[in-house]
């Protein structure tokens, strides 16, 4: 490596081609694909699953698996052609001078090997290290990635370790011989929002600290700001623009790029006035990709016979950094024209109470030790729960993992029972109720949405059977031809094509099976509809179509939707009230504007400041948590938040620790569960500020 | 009559499987025109290990219902001067119209070996697939619920699968099929409850099903059960009046006993399938629609499981055949004129060290087949999977 | 973890209680017993003949007292007739007074073997002495070798070496002990087939076959001319079924993103293999090993039936077809406790190999 100049690019990748080769099929999965890291420099890599954004990190890995196969390009790093390399090469050049970090941290620990022989394994292999020595560098890595008490943590196994913690030990292993290039795979996707702040902190430092180039692959535009200096957006197997990260976000010159932009939920975006703008279509599937432009189908600019005749190549957009796109026509399009297609909805109002929890309670029992043994404990899942929810409101219910959001849906549904505490459904109280025994009305009338597409709808039954099996047991309709006309109608009713009544699930998209879901979901005409993370398994484009059409149906209907979700993007843009949950409690309550404004509660202010906003126009202030969420096993005493809380000194006599705090109901019913006084609350600054334009 | 050369006997042994090569050739020619139709049935066809399997099996399944017509010699009789006789032997002085030569030579007995294990596949087959089908029933009856409702049912349900698991199988045979235990009436009362739950098992499924609409429902449970008891007064009382269903007391012997000991194998796959399955959100969904759980069983977790299940059914009949055949081999539960493999593969290992083809014969047949059903439900899984 | 075992050993001791019940109702049934007393006593006994036979000899009275006597938590059953004291714990011509109260199972007593004519204790020892070098010789043949194939063809899935690795593996499962015997006497053992007349015909062999179709001499003195038939044809059924789970244990693992982490760390495949691969992939099959055991004792009964060899199971099919009650009772112990221990090794192995287990 002797005889490469810093001043190129460590990373030239040139018109990389590659394809899967399945029985049937030659299956492309990335045709013409260029892009350069400099020294230092990070470069985002962005667009939605099956984009082929993972397939170009494993490919400058050399990691295609069996079926994988490279068919034209290089991949020129520090001036030596990957492509080519031997075995031999190539494993010298991996995990010593590139180095990779993963989506899954826990699937990507050794389960049966202590984190230290892991950690000191590499420079083992690579620099010929000695065990001491290597283990020596294992501790001091561990703790340059600002993990607490390395000597426990080199000699414990993985499962020992919170998510977070596992990351940063992935990331320290990809640190230990100082790599001059770190490839991201969607580093955070399996974190908590707080928990991800924290890793983005941690790797922006180190990148800075030991001068890493980084290729940083992400869904998410507003994490690749945070991160990256440059970015490459991807649609179906190509790059469509690449740029400088301000230029690309104020200046964008692709089509695809815009729609993307508008259709995620920024800062101003509202669900009446200034609603999202879906993406039309469906994402084409590799052998199926249009002639010419393959954004062409669903571009508001298509040009026919133009945007479809040939093969487009990237061109440069001049005045710019290095900034190309794949547009025929990015010259000729006006980029500051409003959407034609944004029509401005009405507010729906709001009507009489449909559901109202008054100090619900629900603990779980669990045993103590792995095998069975051992005391039994208490976990309480949701403590004290108190609200109400009126007939056509949409109230979102915000929390990270373990914050017994999904526990409180459970209860409602009646698939567990409360251990104290009333719900009061339409004037009947359900509390004690389990499904089994509530009336058809009832259960019909209160409907869920689930969260992972790929699991709502059983697999082994058609899209129609389903939706009138839901149907039959709310006893709708006195003929199977009129549930079948019904079954048909809900298929107009979520936009999907009546064709689909025959499909079978695997034959849907995600975007569609959730559809689907909703259908199901209002077949007995619900009037509460629990919505648990509906998209957030989704594609950013999908998301604002069923977010919108989840709306619409809402808007209809009347519905009360309560709209669980992690994603305070899109709670903000869609809900009437939100309600924080941390560790079964609810810490804060109020109207969206209350809550997103302060004062705030100290958790929902760090969430807010941890959740990445894709503007750069937009001014955040970093709030990074310490440590992992605690375990609802094992939660602290007093406030369950004292343990991450910045503003704890604020509060004399250690309280917080002593006690849960009282709520305090600030004005207009906005409600805050914390020891600090209202002065101190007062005094708080707003986590985000819109720059004027 | 000459005796046969090596390569005759190969030739003329092929040719007397005439009407199986015709079946076994629609049956591939057909099937693998319709693949991409049949599921996951098509999808074998994609797989060279599957479909090898496949062709094996269909082969024994053709083998035993045409045997009326492959076989040379009735497998009873004994023809003099034919005892040990080697493989292609003519017959001495052979009867008009009777096959001039013993194909795979003469037993112990003088009786056409190759005969034998024509007929041999036909008593297999009738039996081993109709136990593991009856297992199936009894352990998808039983581990539904264990897996579902979990708690002291599946505690309890575990604990008696466990020890039906832990009695080595030969031992319980030694003890269970036994002319003793055929005086005791115990494989009746066996029989009584393993036979019911595949009338159970439907009854439910139309029931959960359809229960909203009592008509279809009437039907279906109605016609499930006239047939369904009918055939279990029949099979496990012997008390059916128009004799149509009935079992001999032996057969019926180590039919339960095969039944008895696979059971609990299924019930533990289909246990832990439903606690793998139940986590899914379209079983939540169903809760939250108010589904009953016998419906959620078996109409939302149970057509999710089946990929695996078609697997182990056909590991699961290669076993019983092997199980049938340990019973055969120590002449448990079948009368000694059987032309059953494993009870020949016993009465020729006594000449083994001699005359070796009585005992090899039967035994190579009854290793194709298992190895046939083992490369089946190796292709099925490989074909599953990759979905 | 402790905890843990005790209950394991609980459950393991309801289950040996519940077996050997089911195992003495069995071989008590009313027929059998009948059959006993008539080859005991005469076979042209009348019907009441039979039952004043049965009387006499403590087979009557109700079951559950039965099995208590013979497990040795009930007293032995005593009988006084013409002033002469008959019991169970009373041996004949000793003083009913020196006797001890209890004489089951747990007290060592195990009765004496109506087909060998000799104590069941003595008889089962030798036996299982036996049958301990076969299994012996057994699993030293089939653990290395599964072990060894199973990993071979699962590092690499679907090469040419794991094509033929798993063919091989499923055929030797579609192989039972019976016709593997059969086969192999007839390719190497027998004189007028497979390759021991040509053998013999060359002079290669001074005998008129390779192997020796029977173990019987093996009891005295084992030689691989002897022994290596019957240990194959136990391990060859074994060996099939462990590799093949190996097999899938180890291509499960290397498709696990932590090996992948190791590949891409620059180890070697055989790093991989060796340091990351292996111990994981070894879980799964170490249970699959110890759970074998009550298949390897079938094994074992048909091998030792069909090379003549007076193991374990031979003499428990000796037992079973001669209505050998006492005999009977004892190797369904012997078989029952075997398999239960094994079944407890497999579940603290398991535990103690795993670390997500033992540390959680």
């Amino acid at each position: 490596m002797t005889n490469w100049d810093p001043s190129k690019p460590i990373l030239e990748i040139e018109n990389l081609s590659i394809s899967f080769f399945t029985r049937l099929r030659e299956i492309p999965a990335v045709m013409d694909f260029s892009c350069t890291v400099m020294a230092g420099e990070a470069m985002g890599l962005v667009g939605e699953s099956g984009c082929g954004k993972s397939t170009v990190a494993l490919a400058v890995m050399r990691d295609l698996g069996k079926n994988g196969r490279i068919t034209a390009g290089r991949i020129l790093f520090k001036g030596r052609d990957l492509v080519t390399m031997s075995d031999e090469e190539l494993r010298q050049i991996r995990g010593s001078e590139i180095a990779m970090i993963y989506q899954e941290p826990m699937a990507s620990l050794n389960p049966a090997m202590k984190i230290g022989a892991q950690l000191a394994e590499v420079p083992m292999i690579h620099q010929g290290m000695g065990r001491d020595e290597a283990w020596k560098l294992a501790r001091q890595i561990v703790a340059d990635v600002r993990l607490p008490d390395p000597d426990r943590i080199i000699n414990a196994y993985p499962h020992q370790l919170s998510g977070g913690q596992q990351q940063r030990i992935v990331i320290a292993m990809a640190l230990m011989s100082k790599p001059a290039l770190l490839i991201l795979d969607e580093p955070t996707t399996a974190l908590d929002v707080t928990v991800e702040a924290g890793i983005v902190d941690l790797v922006k430092d180190l990148g800075e600290k030991y001068g890493t180039s980084m290729l940083f692959i992400s869904h998410n535009l507003g994490l690749v700001m945070d991160v990256c200096d440059r970015l490459c957006v991807m649609y179906s197997g190509e790059a469509v623009e690449t740029g400088a990260v301000t230029e690309v976000f104020d200046t964008m010159r692709h089509p695809y790029t815009q729609a993307l932009f508008r259709s995620i939920p920024l800062p101003g975006a509202d669900k009446n006035s200034r609603p999202l703008i879906s993406i039309p279509g469906n994402f084409p599937l590799p052998h199926e990709r249009p002639q010419g432009c393959n954004f062409g189908p669903r571009c508001d600019y298509f040009q026919k016979g133009r945007c479809d005749a040939a093969e487009i190549a990237m061109s440069g957009v001049p005045g710019g950094d290095r900034h190309a796109s794949r547009c025929l026509k990015w010259a000729e399009i006006d980029w500051s024209a409003p959407p034609k297609a944004r029509v401005s909805k009405e507010k729906v109002p709001v009507g009489e109470i449909v559901l109202k929890m008054d100090d619900l309670k629900k603990y779980y029992s669990v045993s103590g030790s792995a095998f069975g043994g051992g005391s039994r404990k208490v976990v309480k899942a949701n403590e004290t729960l108190s609200f109400e929810a009126r007939e056509g409101e949409t109230l979102a219910i915000v929390g990270e993992s373990g914050c017994g959001k999904s526990t409180f849906a459970k209860v409602l549904m009646g698939l567990e029972t409360a251990t104290s505490g009333q719900i009061m459904l339409f004037d009947e109280n359900v509390q004690s109720t389990p499904i089994q025994k509530r009336n058809t009305d009832t259960v019909s009338k209160v409907q869920m949405v689930f969260q992972n597409p790929f699991d709502t709808l059983n697999p082994s039954m058609n899209v129609g059977r389903q939706i009138i099996r839901a149907l039959e047991i709310f006893r709708y309709g006195g003929s199977d031809a009129e549930r079948h006309a019904r079954m048909l109608e809900l298929l107009d009713l979520v936009k999907l094509p009546r064709a689909f009544a025959e499909r079978m699930p695997r034959q849907l998209s995600g975007g569609q099976k959730q559809r689907v879901g909703i259908a199901r979901a209002f077949a007995g005409g619900a009037k509460v509809v629990v919505a648990d993370e509906p998209v957030s398994a989704l594609d950013v484009s999908v998301q604002a179509a069923v977010t919108d059409l989840l709306m619409d149906i809402q808007r209809e209907n009347r519905t009360t939707l309560l709209f669980i979700s992690h994603d305070l993007s899109i709670v903000r843009y869609l809900s009437d009230r939100v309600m924080v949950m941390y560790l079964g409690h609810v810490v804060e309550m109020g109207t969206t504007d209350q809550v997103f404004s302060p004062p705030y509660h100290p958790y929902t202010e760090a969430l807010l400041s941890a959740v990445p906003i894709a503007d750069t126009h937009v001014e955040r202030k970093r709030i990074v948590l310490e440590g992992d969420i605690p375990s609802a096993m094992n939660p602290p005493p007093g406030c369950p938040f004292q343990t991450r809380c910045r503003w704890k000194s604020q509060v004399p006599g250690g309280l917080c620790e002593r006690e849960v705090p009282p709520v305090q109901v600030l004005e207009g019913g906005h409600q805050i569960k914390c020891h600090l006084d209202r002065e101190v609350l007062a005094r708080m600054e707003p986590v985000i500020k819109i720059a004027a334009e | 009559m000459e005796d046969l050369s090596w390569g005759m006997i190969i030739v003329k042994g092929l040719g007397r499987f005439w009407p199986v090569w015709l079946a076994l050739a629609a049956t591939f020619l057909i099937s693998h025109r319709f693949r991409r139709r049949l599921g996951l049935y098509g999808k074998l066809f994609d797989s060279p290990v599957g479909m090898a399997g496949f062709a094996i099996v269909m082969f024994w399944v053709f083998t035993a219902f045409f045997a009326d017509m492959i076989i040379t010699h009735d497998p009873l009789s004994q023809l003099s001067g034919m005892k040990n006789k080697l493989p292609g032997t003519a017959l001495t002085n052979p009867a008009e119209g009777a096959y001039p030569w013993y194909l795979f030579g003469g037993d112990h007995l003088a009786r056409d070996v190759f005969s034998r294990m024509v007929m041999g596949a036909r008593r297999v087959l009738q039996i081993a697939p109709a136990a593991t089908l009856f297992a199936f029933m009894v352990g998808i009856s039983l581990g539904l619920p264990a897996g579902y409702f979990g708690g002291k049912l599946d505690t309890l349900l575990s604990f008696v699968a466990n020890l039906v698991l832990a009695f080595p199988v030969i031992l319980l045979f030694y003890l269970l099929v036994t002319p003793e235990m055929v005086q005791t009436g115990i494989p009746i009362y066996l029989a009584a409850f393993l036979f019911i739950f595949p009338i159970l098992f439907l009854t439910v499924l139309w029931n959960s099903r359809y229960f909203m609409v009592p008509a279809r429902r009437n039907l279906y449970v109605g016609v499930t059960l006239v047939i369904g008891l009918w055939a279990y007064s029949g099979l496990a009382f012997n008390a059916d009046p128009t004799g149509i269903w009935s079992m001999d007391p032996n057969l019926l012997n180590v039919f339960v006993s095969v039944v008895f000991v696979n059971s609990p194998g299924v019930f533990r796959i289909v246990r832990g399938m439903v606690m793998d399955i139940k986590a899914r959100d379209y079983v939540a969904a169903g809760q939250t629609r108010g589904e009953g759980p016998w419906y959620i069983m078996l109409w939302e977790i149970l057509p999710n499981a089946r990929g695996p299940l078609i697997v182990d059914f056909c590991l699961r009949i290669g076993y019983t055949t092997i199980l049938l055949g340990t019973l055969g081999f120590f002449g448990l539960g079948v009368s000694p004129e059987s032309p059953d493999w494993g009870s020949t593969i016993d009465d020729g290992r006594r000449l083994l060290n001699i005359f070796p083809h009585p005992a090899l014969v039967p035994a190579l047949a009854l290793m194709s087949l298992v190895l046939g059903l083992n490369l089946l439900a190796d292709g099925l899984r490989e074909e599953s999977l990759k979905d | 973890m402790l905890s843990f075992v005790l209950r394991r050993i609980g459950v393991m001791a309801l289950t040996a209680i519940a077996l050997t019940f089911i195992v003495f109702y069995l071989t008590n049934l009313p027929p059998n017993l009948e059959k006993l007393a008539k080859s005991e006593g005469s076979v042209r006994m009348a019907d009441d003949a039979v039952a004043s036979w049965l009387e006499r000899n403590g087979h009557t009275g109700p079951m559950l007292v039965r099995y208590g006597q013979w497990l040795g938590v009930v007293p032995g059953w005593t009988r006084e007739e013409d002033g002469v004291t008959t019991g169970r714990c009373i041996p004949r011509g000793t003083d009913p007074a020196t006797a001890p109260r209890y004489c089951g199972i747990l007290q060592g007593q195990w009765g004496y073997s109506t087909v060998f004519k000799a104590p069941v204790v003595t008889m089962l020892g030798r036996s299982l002495g036996h049958t301990a070098w076969l299994m012996l010789a057994v699993m030293l043949v089939m653990v290395p070798s599964a072990l060894a194939l199973g990993v071979l063809s699962g590092m690499r899935e679907g090469s040419r070496l794991d094509r033929v690795l798993s063919t091989f593996a499923i055929a030797t499962t579609a192989t039972p002990e019976y016709v593997s015997g059969v086969v192999f006497v007839a390719l190497f053992a027998s004189a007028t087939a497979g390759i021991s007349p040509l053998l013999a015909e060359w002079g290669l062999i001074s005998g008129k076959t390779l192997f020796q179709g029977t173990a019987t001499s093996a009891m005295e003195d084992i030689t691989f001319w002897n022994f290596a038939l019957p240990v194959m044809t136990i391990a060859l059924y074994g060996i099939g079924y462990i590799a093949r789970m190996t097999r899938a244990s180890m291509t499960e693992v290397m498709t696990a993103q932590y090996i992948r982490t190791a590949r891409l760390k620059g180890a070697s495949f055989r790093q991989v293999v060796v340091r990351h691969a292996l111990r994981n992939a070894l879980i799964a099959p170490f249970t699959v090993i110890m759970l074998q055991f009550p298949w390897l004792l079938n094994g074992v009964v048909i091998v030792e039936t069909l090379f003549n060899y007076k193991g374990f199971g031979w003499t428990l099919v000796q037992a079973a077809g001669n209505n050998d009650i006492d005999m009977l009772l004892a190797c369904s112990v012997v078989a029952v406790f075997v398999v239960l221990v094994t079944q407890l090794i497999s579940d603290i192995g398991y535990v103690f190999l795993n670390p997500r287990i033992r540390l959680a």
